[in-house]
C-alpha cells in the first residue's frame, strides 16, 4: 500500500517515528538491588542517631518502592521517553486556545540564572530586589498591554487565576451588601469558567451563542438580572471569532450593577490591537505560557496573572509588590495593607520562574513584536481557513482572529470521524488540533498555528488535512485505525477508566 | 533588533504578500476588520522598545545579580521551600525540550513520555506517604492542602475543618482563602509548649469532615499522627497530613501507615529549583476508596490496539473540561515539569540514597542543634524532636541576629516575629545536605554574638 504521505515531496517536515524507536520499561522494573546514582558528601559532623529521639515505629526503615538505578540508566531512560513525545521544538502543535508558539531559548538560560532559581521566597525584600523589580515591571507591562490598572502575578494557571477572579468579584459584591448568587458563561466557554464560579458558590447560566457564533446583546439583556454578579466572556472567543459586540454586553452588564471577566486564554489574537479593559472588561486573567511564551512543560507549570480595573484593586490577593521612590532611590517592597483583600492564593508568589521567561520575552519583542505577534496568528489562522474551505466544513465561515474551527460533517458518509482525522495527523507528523471542543460545534476541529509557523510549514499541513480527507473516501479503514507510525497505536481509555490501575505494583492486582 | 526581522516570527514580506492574497484580503489591517474601530488601541503599546538578545541577557542577569541565593551563600532558611544539592543529571534531562515544549498529554500515541513519567512519579508519591492513590501533582503545598480539605467534605459530605497547630501560615491563608465563599467553620488548634500540636481529639465531633495536621510542623517538631489518625477515625472524620520538607518522608514512617487518609503538601525539596518558591510541586495522594473524589489529572495504564502496554489520562469525568460546573474542581493542569524535576531526582537518589540523605540532614540538623544548646545566649525553645529544622530563641532580637549573620555571608534563618511572636526573638533555621560544618559554627558565634560588631555601623 502507498502511503499518500510519500506524495508530500521531500521536504516534509515533522515525520512521525520511522527512525530508532527505543524500549524502555519503567524505573522500576529497571532497578538492580546495589545500584546508586547519587553521589553524597561525607558526613563532617557527628552522626546523629533517629532512634535516640523518636520511637521505633515513628521511623520508617526501608524504602522500598523507590528503584535502585545507576545514573547512566536514569540518563538512558529519560531521554528515551523525551524521544516519545510530540513538542513544539519538534513541529507544528496547531492546539486550538492553548496557543503552542515557540518559547525561546534565552528565556530558559535567564530563568536558570541563580539570582533567580536559586533564590528563596522568604529572603528579605532587601535581598530580593531584582526580583522584585521584575515583578513590578511585568505587572506594569500586563496592565499597559490589556488596559487594567492593577495586575497580581500571584496565580498558578489560568484557572487559579479565574478562582481569584471570581473570588474578587464576589467580595465586591458583598462588601457592597450585595448578595448576587449567578454568573453567566457562554455556551461556547472554556470548562473552567463554570467550574471556578461554582466553587465559589455560584449558580451557573449558559448563555447562548447566535448562529453567528458570537454573543448577542439580547441574549445577555435577557439573562441579566439583579441576582447576576458576572458575565464571564472569552475574546475572541473559542471559535477564533472577535465578540464584535463586546463594549454593549459589557454595558448591559454594568447597567444591572454585575461586572464582566475576561477570559485571557485568546489575548494573543489582540496584543497591540485592542485592549480588554478598554472593551469594558472589569477582571481578567493572563496566560503567561500561552500568550507570553513561557512553555507548557508537558501540562504545568503555567502561570496565571490576573488584572484589575481599580474598582477591584482592593480585593486583590496579598502580597501586592510597592515600588517606592524615596531619597535613597527607588525600592520595593511587599504590600500586604490591603484589608478587603481575599486573602492569599499561593504558599509564596506565584510561578515566578514563569515571570522571569515572560519578562524577558517582552523585553525581547517590545510593543511592535507584540503586535506582530497578534499580526501574524491572525494571519496564519485566516491562511489555514481559507486553504481548508472547499475540502473542510466550516461550521461558522467569517473571517476569524488566532483560530479557526472546522468540522467532520463533510465526512459524515465515509464513517470517518474527528477522532480519526487527529489520530491520522499523527502519522503525518502532526501534533493534532484540539478536538471536540468547542462543545457548540459537531465534531470540531480547533485549529490554531500561532505565528511561529512558516507558511511553507502551514501548506505542510494543509495538504495532510487534505489528503486525510481523500483517504476517508478511498480508503476509510486506515484513517480509522490510525494512527500507524507512532511507537504505540490507538490506546484503550474505556478500560482504564474501568479497571484504574494508577501505580506500578510488584506483583499484579488481584482481579 | 531595529530593522531586523523577528527571531521568533519567520514571515518574510513575499509570505505574507501571498497568504493575504489566498485569504482575499489586500492588507494585514483588514484582517482585524471584526475589531470595531472604536475598540481598536490605534497606537502602539507603552512598553520598553525591542531588545538584542545581548542586552535581554545583560538586563535581566543585572537584576538576577541583586538577589541572595543559596549557590553564593551559607543558607539555613527553610520554612517550606528549601535548598537542598541538585544533581547535574536532573537539569540536563529537564532540559530536554520534548519534555519542556509539549503539553498536556491529550494525544496520548505522541505524549507517552510525559504520561509514563507522570506514572512513575503516582508510584513513588505512593510509596513515600504510604497510599494508594496519588494524582499528577497540583500548583504548590498550600493549594494541595485547600483542595485535601474540599476532598475530605466532598468524601464525608461535612463541613467542619480542625486544624492542628503548626501548619504553615501561608498553608492557613490560603486555605482561608479557598473556603471563603463556602459556609466552613475552621477550628485552630493551640501550640504545646513542646512545640507540637494540642491533642486534636477534644475538637473533633461527628460534624468534623477532617483534621489536618502537618508534620513536620511549621516549627520543626513531627507530630503524633498516629493519636491524630485514631481521633478522626473514632468520629468518621478524615486525617490530612501535610507535608513541606518532602525529604522528611524518607526518614519517618510513612504517614499512611500511621493512618493517614490523605498526605499532601509540598514536593519541592525533592530537585525542584527553589526559583523563589514558585513554581511549586503540590502532590496529593489517598486511598483507594477517594479516587473518584481526587481533583486534578491523574495518568492510568492501559494497552494499545497492538496489545502494547501504555498510559493515558484516566477518570476525567471527574474533571472541568467534562463536568464544567460538577467537577471536583476548576484545575486543568498539573505541574508537569516540576514533577519530571522530583522524579529525575528520586530516580537518582534512589530507595538507598534517599534515605542517606535524610539522615545527613538528620545529623546536620542535630550538630547545629547541639552547638545551640551549648551556646550561651542561644536557646531552644521547643522540647519536641524533628528533621531538619526548629527554632532557636536568640538573645537580643531576631532582626539584629539575622543582620550578624548576614555580615558574615549568612542567611541564617527565618524571623518568626510575623508568624509566632509569643516565642520572643526567635528564628526558624534549617540545615540541609548543603550546610558544612564550618558555617554551622560560624552561624551559631553570629547569632549569639550580641557584644560583635554592630551590623552596617561604621568601623
Amino acid at each position: 500500500m502507498t502511503d499518500p504521505r510519500d506524495d508530500l515531496g521531500p521536504e516534509r517536515v515533522g515525520h512521525a517515528t520511522r527512525g530508532l524507536t527505543w524500549e524502555e520499561p519503567l524505573l522500576f522494573e529497571r532497578s538492580v538491588r546495589g545500584r546508586a546514582g547519587y553521589s553524597l558528601p561525607d558526613l563532617d559532623v557527628p552522626d546523629a542517631d533517629p532512634a535516640d529521639a523518636f520511637a521505633g515505629d515513628a521511623l520508617r526503615d526501608d524504602l522500598p518502592g523507590l528503584p535502585e538505578l545507576s545514573e547512566v540508566d536514569v540518563v538512558r531512560h529519560f531521554t528515551r521517553l523525551s524521544t516519545w513525545n510530540a513538542a513544539v521544538d519538534l513541529g507544528l502543535y496547531p492546539l486550538g486556545s492553548c496557543t503552542m508558539k515557540y518559547n525561546p531559548k534565552v528565556n530558559e538560560a535567564l530563568a536558570r540564572l541563580p539570582g533567580f532559581a536559586s533564590a528563596h521566597p522568604l529572603q528579605p525584600a532587601a535581598e530580593a530586589q531584582g526580583f522584585l523589580e521584575l515583578a513590578w515591571r511585568l505587572e506594569r507591562a500586563l496592565a499597559e498591554v490589556s488596559g487594567m490598572d492593577r495586575v497580581t502575578l500571584q496565580p498558578a494557571a489560568g484557572a487559579q487565576g479565574e478562582l481569584a477572579g471570581i473570588m474578587m468579584i464576589r467580595a465586591y459584591h458583598e462588601h457592597r451588601g450585595e448578595h448576587r448568587r449567578v454568573v453567566l458563561v457562554p455556551d461556547s466557554a472554556h470548562g473552567t469558567n463554570p467550574a471556578s464560579a461554582a466553587l465559589n458558590d455560584y449558580r451557573v447560566v449558559s448563555i447562548p451563542s447566535g448562529e453567528d457564533g458570537i454573543l448577542h446583546p439580547e441574549a445577555v439583556a435577557q439573562a441579566m438580572t439583579d441576582e447576576v454578579a458576572a458575565l464571564m466572556i472569552t475574546n475572541p472567543n473559542t471559535l477564533g471569532l472577535f465578540e464584535t459586540h463586546i463594549a454593549e454586553l459589557c454595558e448591559i452588564v454594568h447597567a444591572r450593577g454585575g461586572l464582566v471577566y475576561g477570559d485571557g486564554a485568546n489575548l494573543n489574537a489582540l496584543l497591540g490591537i485592542a485592549r480588554p479593559g478598554d472593551l469594558g472588561i472589569d477582571v481578567m486573567h493572563f496566560n503567561l505560557h500561552k500568550t507570553f511564551s513561557t512553555p507548557h512543560g508537558g501540562g504545568g507549570p503555567g502561570s496565571g496573572p490576573v488584572g484589575v480595573k481599580n474598582l477591584l484593586a482592593p480585593y486583590l490577593p496579598v502580597p501586592m509588590i510597592h515600588r517606592r521612590e524615596g531619597s535613597e532611590g527607588v525600592g520595593f517592597s511587599l504590600d500586604y495593607e490591603f484589608p478587603l483583600s481575599i486573602g492569599r492564593l499561593h504558599a509564596n508568589f506565584g510561578n515566578v520562574g514563569m515571570f522571569v521567561r515572560a519578562w524577558a520575552y517582552f523585553r525581547s519583542l517590545g510593543p511592535e513584536g507584540l503586535r506582530r505577534c497578534a499580526e501574524m496568528a491572525v494571519l496564519n489562522a485566516n491562511y489555514v481557513l481559507a486553504k481548508l474551505r472547499g475540502t473542510w466544513h466550516v461550521p461558522i465561515d467569517r473571517p476569524v482572529m488566532h483560530e479557526c474551527v472546522v468540522s467532520d460533517q463533510a465526512l459524515a458518509a465515509t464513517g470517518v470521524t474527528t477522532l480519526d482525522v487527529a489520530k491520522r495527523l499523527i502519522d503525518y507528523g502532526y501534533h493534532p488540533p484540539t478536538v471536540y471542543f468547542p462543545l457548540i460545534v459537531h465534531g470540531a476541529l480547533m485549529i490554531e498555528p500561532t505565528e511561529s509557523e512558516p507558511k511553507e510549514g502551514l501548506d505542510r499541513f494543509i495538504a495532510a488535512l487534505s489528503a486525510i480527507v481523500t483517504e476517508a473516501h478511498s480508503e476509510p479503514e486506515r484513517v480509522r485505525t490510525a494512527p500507524h507510525r507512532t511507537r504505540h497505536g490507538r490506546l484503550d481509555e474505556t478500560r482504564a477508566a474501568r479497571r484504574p490501575v494508577l501505580r506500578w505494583q510488584p506483583d499484579p492486582p488481584p482481579s | 533588533m531595529t530593522g531586523d526581522p523577528s527571531r521568533f516570527i519567520p514571515h518574510t514580506e513575499e509570505d505574507i504578500r501571498e497568504m493575504l492574497a489566498a485569504i482575499g484580503v489586500e492588507s494585514i489591517d483588514a484582517l482585524f476588520a471584526c475589531v470595531p474601530d472604536k475598540l481598536r488601541l490605534n497606537r502602539l503599546l507603552d512598553l520598553p522598545a525591542a531588545a538584542s538578545e545581548q542586552e535581554v541577557v545583560r538586563e535581566l542577569s543585572a537584576l538576577a545579580a541583586r538577589n541572595s541565593h543559596a549557590e553564593a551563600q551559607p543558607w539555613f532558611l527553610g520554612g517550606g521551600i528549601y535548598a537542598h544539592y541538585l544533581p547535574a543529571a536532573v537539569h540536563a534531562l529537564a532540559s530536554r525540550a520534548e519534555f519542556y515544549t509539549a503539553y498536556t498529554p491529550y494525544q496520548p500515541e505522541i505524549s507517552q513520555g510525559t504520561l509514563q513519567t507522570i506514572f512513575e512519579w503516582q508510584t513513588m508519591v505512593c510509596a513515600l506517604t504510604g497510599l494508594e492513590v496519588s494524582n499528577a501533582s497540583l500548583y504548590d503545598g498550600a493549594s494541595a492542602t485547600a483542595e485535601a480539605v474540599l476532598l475530605a467534605m466532598r468524601a464525608t459530605r461535612r463541613e467542619r475543618i480542625v486544624v492542628a497547630h503548626g501548619l504553615h501560615p501561608h498553608y492557613g491563608d490560603v486555605l482561608r482563602t479557598y473556603l471563603r465563599a463556602l459556609a466552613v467553620d475552621i477550628e485552630w488548634l493551640p501550640r504545646d509548649p513542646d512545640g507540637r500540636s494540642v491533642p486534636v481529639a477534644p475538637a473533633i465531633d461527628d460534624a468534623t469532615a477532617c483534621v489536618v495536621v502537618q508534620s513536620p510542623s511549621f516549627l520543626g517538631p513531627a507530630q503524633d499522627l498516629r493519636a491524630a489518625a485514631e481521633a478522626a477515625h473514632a468520629r468518621g472524620a478524615l486525617l490530612i497530613v501535610v507535608v513541606t520538607e518532602p525529604l522528611s518522608l524518607a526518614l519517618f514512617q510513612a504517614p499512611g501507615a500511621l493512618g493517614a487518609d490523605v498526605v499532601c503538601g509540598e514536593a519541592q525539596g525533592f530537585g525542584v529549583p527553589m526559583s523563589l518558591g514558585g513554581p511549586a510541586l503540590g502532590f496529593l495522594a489517598t486511598r483507594d476508596r477517594f479516587v473518584r473524589q481526587l481533583p486534578g489529572r491523574l495518568v492510568g495504564e492501559t494497552v494499545d490496539t497492538r496489545g502494547r502496554r501504555g498510559y493515558v489520562l484516566t477518570l476525567s469525568t471527574r474533571e472541568q473540561h467534562i463536568r464544567r460546573e460538577k467537577a471536583t474542581s476548576n484545575i486543568c493542569t498539573n505541574q508537569g515539569l516540576c514533577l519530571l524535576y522530583a522524579t529525575i531526582y528520586l530516580s537518582l537518589l534512589g530507595r538507598v540514597g534517599l534515605r542517606k540523605l535524610a539522615r545527613l540532614n538528620y545529623a546536620k540538623a542535630e550538630y547545629l542543634k547541639r552547638r545551640v544548646r551549648e551556646t550561651p545566649g542561644l536557646s531552644l525553645p521547643l522540647a519536641a524532636p524533628g528533621f531538619n529544622e526548629f527554632v532557636v530563641g536568640v538573645p537580643d532580637s531576631a532582626a539584629a541576629a539575622l543582620a550578624r549573620a548576614r555580615e558574615a555571608g549568612i542567611v541564617g534563618g527565618l524571623d518568626l516575629a510575623p508568624y509566632e511572636p509569643e516565642l520572643g526573638p526567635a528564628l526558624l533555621v534549617c540545615a540541609t545536605e548543603l550546610a558544612s560544618r564550618a558555617s554551622i559554627d560560624e552561624l551559631v558565634a553570629r547569632l549569639a554574638d550580641v557584644d560583635g560588631p554592630v551590623p552596617g555601623a561604621a568601623p
